[in-house]
Formats: C-alpha cells, sequence, structure tokens
C-alpha cells in the first residue's frame, strides 16, 4: 500500500508542472502588450517599463518560467495589483469560505445521493424509484447558481416568519466576525509562512471555533452555509444517486450475493456488508469526478449569495484583469481537484485489493 | 435501463439497418423519448422564434414599467393592459420574447462548441492513438494537464486570456471539453487498430488515411455520439454560467445565463425575471440530458452495465 501511494504521488508531479506551466502561459498568451492588458489606462512608456521590469517580463521564457517556479516553490505567488498585496494574503482569506462551501455540499451530496440511491435500487421500479429519478435528472439539469437563487427566494422571503428561514447573503450575520489567532494568541509581526498558516487558520471557521470555543459563530455560519451547500450539492447529489443505484443493482444481480441469501443472511446485512462494499468504487469515483463539478459549482455560488470566497474574487480579478490573483487561485484550484483525485484513487486500492497490485 | 432484456427480445429473422434499430430502441426507452419530446419543441421554438415572440428581444419598451410583472389576459389580466406573460425585464424589454429568442442562442451554443470539441478531440485522439509513442504521450499528458483543472475553473482561466464575450466563452469550453473526446476516441482505435479486418486492410494497400478514416473511426461514432449530447448539456449549462458572472453574452443578447446575472438581485422584488429563464436553461440541459442517457441505452448496451464512463 504505501509503495503504491508512492507511486501515486510521482505520477503528480508531471501533472502539477503541466498545472504550473499552463497558469504561466496565461499571462504570456494575452494578446496584445501585457502591459497595456493588465495597466490598462494608467499603462505609460515609464510605467510599462517600470512594470515589464518589476515583473521580468523582459527576460526570455526558459528564464520566466525558471523563476516562475522557483517563487512558487518558496511560496511567492506574486503580489495582486488591483489590491497591491500579495496574492498569497488575499488566498488565506478566501480559500477557507470555498473549502468550507465545498466540504460542506460534498457531504450533503454524499449522504443524500448515496441514500437516495440505495432506497431506489431497493425499491427498483416501485414509485419511489421512479420519483427519486426523476428528482436526479431534474437535479442534474439545473443551473446551479439558479438553484441557489431560487433557495434564497423560498427559504428568506417566502419563509420568512417560519422556523426554516436562513439567511440568503454573506458569511456571517451582520457584526459578527471570526477573532485573528495571532491576536488571540498574542503573536505579532508573524511573517511569510507562518503568517499565512495563522491567517489561514483563522478564517477557517471549524477550526478558529475548536481553538476560540466561540460556538455561537460557528452556528451562525452553518446557517449562512446551508442554503449555498445544497445550491451546489444537487447536481452531484444526482450524479451520485443514480451511479449509487445502478452500481448496486449491478451488484446485486452476482452470484456472490445470491450465495449470502441462501445462506440465510438478513437481508439488510446481504445489502449492508456484501452488496454496498462492492458497488462502492464506482461511486467513490463519482465523487472524485464530481469534485471537480463542487469546486466549480462553488465559485458559482459564491456569486449568488456574496460569499467572499475564491470565486468572487476570480471573478473580480477577471474583471480587473488581475493576472497574478488569476493565476495562483488557478494552481491553488487545480492543486486542490489534483489531491481530491489522488484521495479517490488511495481509497480505490483499500476498496478494491486487486489494483494495489495492478 | 433494461436494454440487455429489449435486446434478447428481438427477432433474428427481420432484419434492420443498424440506424433503424437504434432508433427503434430510442423510442422504445422512456427518457430517451422524453428528450426527443423536449427537443424537437425547443428546436420548433427556435426556428419559429420570430413569429412566436411577439416583440422584439432587443425592443426597449418605454410605455411599460420596468420589472412590472407578468400580465396574462387568461388568467384574469384586464384587456387593457397590454399582454406580457413572463413580465418586463430590468431594461423594460418583453422577457418572454427574450427567453423564445434565447432558444436559439442556447441550441446554437450547444452545438458549436460539442463540434468544434468532437472534431479537435477526434484528431488528437486519432493522432495520439495511430502513431503511439512519444506522440501519444505527449499529446495525452496535455489532455491530463488540462483534465487536472475543474473544467469550468479552467473556462474561465481561458476566458481570462481571451478577454471576455460570447465568442471567447465558447470557444474556452469547447477547449476544456477536448480531452474527453481525445481520450475517447484514442482508446477506440488502440482496441481495433490491431482487428484483423484492418491488417487485411492495410495488407491491400489501403493509406494510412484510408485506414483510419474508413476503417478505424467509425467503431467511434456511436460513444461520441453519445458523449457529444451529455456534453452539448454541460456546455449549455457552462455558457450559461460564465454569462452570467458577465463573462460570456454581452447585454443586450437575449441568453439566458446573462438574463438570470443581470437580474439576480431582483429575487426578491420580482423573482419571475429569475424563474423563467431559469426554466428554459433547465428543460434544454435536461432534454440534452435524458436523450444522452437514452442514446447510451440503446446504442450501446455494454455501457449500461459498466457503470464507468
Amino acid at each position: 500500500m504505501p509503495q503504491f501511494i508512492g507511486r501515486r504521488f510521482l505520477l503528480l508531479i508531471p501533472v502539477l508542472l503541466g498545472v504550473i506551466l499552463v497558469t504561466f502561459m496565461i499571462v504570456r498568451l494575452i494578446p496584445g502588450d501585457p502591459c497595456v492588458a493588465m495597466l490598462g489606462e494608467r499603462a505609460t512608456p515609464q510605467r510599462c517599463e517600470a512594470f515589464l521590469e518589476r515583473y521580468g517580463l523582459n527576460d526570455n521564457l526558459f528564464v520566466q518560467f525558471g523563476r516562475y517556479i522557483t517563487n512558487l516553490a518558496a511560496g511567492d505567488f506574486g503580489d495582486s495589483i488591483k489590491f497591491t498585496r500579495p496574492v498569497t494574503d488575499l488566498l488565506s482569506e478566501r480559500l477557507p469560505m470555498t473549502l468550507e462551501l465545498t466540504m460542506l455540499a460534498m457531504l450533503f451530496s454524499t449522504v443524500v445521493g448515496v441514500g437516495l440511491g440505495v432506497i431506489s435500487a431497493l425499491k427498483r421500479n416501485t414509485i419511489i424509484d421512479t420519483i427519486t429519478m426523476i428528482i436526479a435528472n431534474i437535479g442534474v439539469s439545473m443551473p446551479v447558481f439558479w438553484l441557489g437563487l431560487l433557495l434564497a427566494y423560498v427559504f428568506a422571503l417566502l419563509l420568512k416568519d417560519t422556523v426554516f428561514v436562513l439567511p440568503p447573503s454573506a458569511r456571517f450575520t451582520a457584526g459578527v466576525a471570526l477573532q485573528n489567532l495571532d491576536v488571540y494568541w498574542g503573536l505579532t509581526n508573524l511573517t511569510g509562512f507562518k503568517k499565512f498558516i495563522v491567517d489561514l487558520m483563522s478564517n477557517t471557521v471549524l477550526v478558529n471555533v475548536l481553538i476560540t470555543g466561540d460556538w455561537k459563530i460557528f452556528g451562525d455560519s452553518l446557517k449562512h452555509l446551508i442554503l449555498p451547500a445544497v445550491a451546489v450539492g444537487t447536481i452531484p447529489m444526482s450524479i451520485i444517486a443514480r451511479m449509487t443505484r445502478s452500481s448496486l443493482l449491478e451488484v446485486v444481480g452476482l452470484d456472490y450475493i445470491r450465495t449470502a441469501r441462501a445462506k440465510g443472511l438478513a437481508e439488510n446485512k446481504v445489502i449492508s456488508k456484501h452488496a454496498f462494499r462492492n458497488a462502492l468504487i464506482p461511486i467513490v469515483t463519482i465523487i472524485g469526478i464530481e469534485a471537480g463539478s463542487l469546486l466549480s459549482g462553488a465559485v458559482l455560488t459564491e456569486t449568488v449569495f456574496n460569499l467572499p470566497g475564491m470565486g468572487t474574487a476570480m471573478v473580480g480579478a477577471i474583471l480587473a484583469r488581475d493576472y497574478p490573483v488569476i493565476q495562483g487561485f488557478t494552481i491553488v484550484i487545480a492543486l486542490i481537484f489534483v489531491l481530491v483525485n489522488l484521495m479517490v484513487d488511495i481509497s480505490y486500492a483499500y476498496l478494491d485489493p486487486r489494483i494495489r497490485v495492478d | 435501463m433494461n436494454n440487455s432484456t429489449t435486446i434478447a427480445k428481438i427477432p433474428t429473422s427481420t432484419r434492420r439497418s443498424p440506424t433503424r434499430e437504434a432508433l427503434r430502441h430510442l423510442w422504445k426507452h422512456s427518457s430517451g423519448k422524453a428528450g426527443i419530446f423536449i427537443l424537437t419543441f425547443l428546436i420548433l421554438v427556435a426556428i419559429f422564434a420570430p413569429l412566436i415572440a411577439p416583440y422584439d428581444p432587443t425592443q426597449l419598451l418605454k410605455d411599460q414599467k420596468r420589472r412590472d410583472t407578468p400580465c396574462i389576459h387568461l388568467l384574469g389580466c384586464p384587456k387593457e393592459e397590454q399582454q406580457h406573460i413572463f413580465g418586463i425585464d430590468g431594461n423594460s424589454r418583453d422577457l418572454f420574447s427574450r427567453v423564445i429568442f434565447g432558444s436559439r442562442l442556447s441550441l446554437q451554443v450547444g452545438l458549436a462548441t460539442m463540434t468544434f470539441a468532437i472534431l479537435i478531440g477526434t484528431l488528437i485522439g486519432a493522432i495520439a492513438a495511430y502513431a503511439g509513442g512519444v506522440v501519444d504521450n505527449i499529446l495525452m499528458r496535455i489532455m491530463d494537464v488540462l483534465m487536472a483543472f475543474p473544467s469550468l475553473l479552467l473556462a474561465i482561466a481561458i476566458v481570462s486570456v481571451l478577454g471576455t464575450g460570447l465568442i471567447n466563452a465558447l470557444l474556452a469550453i469547447g477547449i476544456v471539453s477536448i480531452p474527453r473526446f481525445a481520450r475517447l476516441v484514442r482508446s477506440t482505435v488502440l482496441s481495433v487498430k490491431e482487428l484483423e479486418y484492418v491488417q487485411a486492410s492495410r495488407a491491400l494497400g489501403a493509406s494510412p488515411m484510408h485506414i483510419l478514416f474508413k476503417r478505424i473511426l467509425p467503431n467511434a461514432i456511436t460513444p461520441l455520439i453519445v458523449q457529444g449530447t451529455l456534453g452539448i448539456a454541460t456546455a449549455i449549462l457552462d455558457a450559461a454560467a460564465l454569462s452570467f458572472l458577465g463573462l460570456g453574452a454581452e447585454p443586450p443578447r437575449p441568453e439566458w445565463g446573462l438574463m438570470l446575472g443581470e437580474e439576480k438581485n431582483s429575487i426578491f422584488s420580482a423573482p419571475h425575471l429569475v424563474i423563467f429563464p431559469g426554466i428554459a436553461i433547465m428543460l434544454t440541459v435536461l432534454g440534452f440530458n435524458l436523450l444522452g442517457d437514452g442514446l447510451r441505452d440503446s446504442l450501446d448496451p455494454r455501457l449500461t452495465h459498466g457503470g464507468k464512463q
């Protein structure tokens, strides 16, 4: 098993280099003068000269790429042109929000999706099966942002006077804010990687709350995250439900299940112990593939619910032509996606011992 | 879903062409049939849009209140008011006309991006598999890298290079869809290129191009049709998403995603402006998804039990 994991890690290297190359090329491929593209109306010959010098755009491409990789390895993603701050600062502010949303959406889509799929498979060709699969088909066809808007309309306006009311925007109720952990711990003048990690922890609600013990903020944040998470999770939920159904149905028809039944095992044991574990492999694959859809969905949903995550920052950066931010955020998102797929690969090997020797 | 049983029932004595056979299966497939109905309806709407829509989609109706609620005469709206069955949008245009004309754009978007992705993907996949060795390795590693990004985010990054706008958004969506088709075609070509009938063709002196296009690639058509149909659904969703973010179609174009993006802040005051374009997107995507599912089950029975595709 360790060997298998090691080999998968090695296979990541070329892909990651490719990802870095693609993001590197983003700036170099912009049609026209990169200086004019990035500085816009502020571009004067003197400013452009200084700009090209500062970003090293005068050197040849190989030198630039080498420097780009060295900087990335040192944790330097460059500075945002719009905010004149390091991209890593923005990252430590924005990444936690997006990760929280993605994780909650993944939890929702997996639990509900697998649940619906199992019910559908066990009640095959009944009205319950039909209804579940109609829901799944419609769910997979809904634009994430549209579902988000509808959920906001229903839960924030129509159900305003009931217990089901949920907030339609922002990460916290106005006035509520996370404590800065560096202040909490009495650390001053943090720099570099340490500052990045502490900021990252400060901005991650669960981590922050576990340290400071302020569970009210956790509840508040969760309330704000439910609608976006349901919106983001609905498409993956529908796909997981369909996959669970077909995968379970396929396994249930196999001989060893008949054997398990023939030896008198209780039906729920047959399903939970024998059928489900083998049905899990395609389900896990789909969950991995859907990680991309969850991340994309999170980006879209943030704009609907005004959440201060990576998505809103990316869109802002594109409209402001803030390329260092676009590059940095794209790399991080691709990295997360690649790592999730690595975890999926590893979990296959755990679920199906045959894969390890392959 | 249960095509294995339906296939077993086909009497072997009556011979039909494979295409007719597949269409017959598709027609029997409940979601396939539903998809055909939805898409036929949408195509008719798109073709006859100028006849159905009461107004020009970009025409400003100066005498109408902005974001006015729907007025339908049949449902009791006073006859002296002008009928606007989906209401008036934020720029005092007739929303119904805009949604109707939007169908043209969405269908074009889906077809154009997928045609582009299938053509380029097929070319890359076929070259990779046929050439093998270093060429194969390089091409497929490039595809791996493209697949290392969540597709919509890569599309967003590409739009940031090309600049915003509908054509650039379509190009971006087309590019991110290429790897899927390249891989599909590559695996098909690899699986058949050493088969005897191909070798026979080679022995008869056929040119590599002839072998590739006439002997090998026809094997890839079925999975390409299935993946292409499902891909259209994704492409329409992604294009709507880019326009929603303000990175795709530009005003005043009647694009459904753009309509949603323009009116997202009026969800509480004028929900109809959000509901109708959204239903239109959902219906179109649902149509392609259902047709794709139906095609997969009726064209390629092997896939229905494989799960992984």
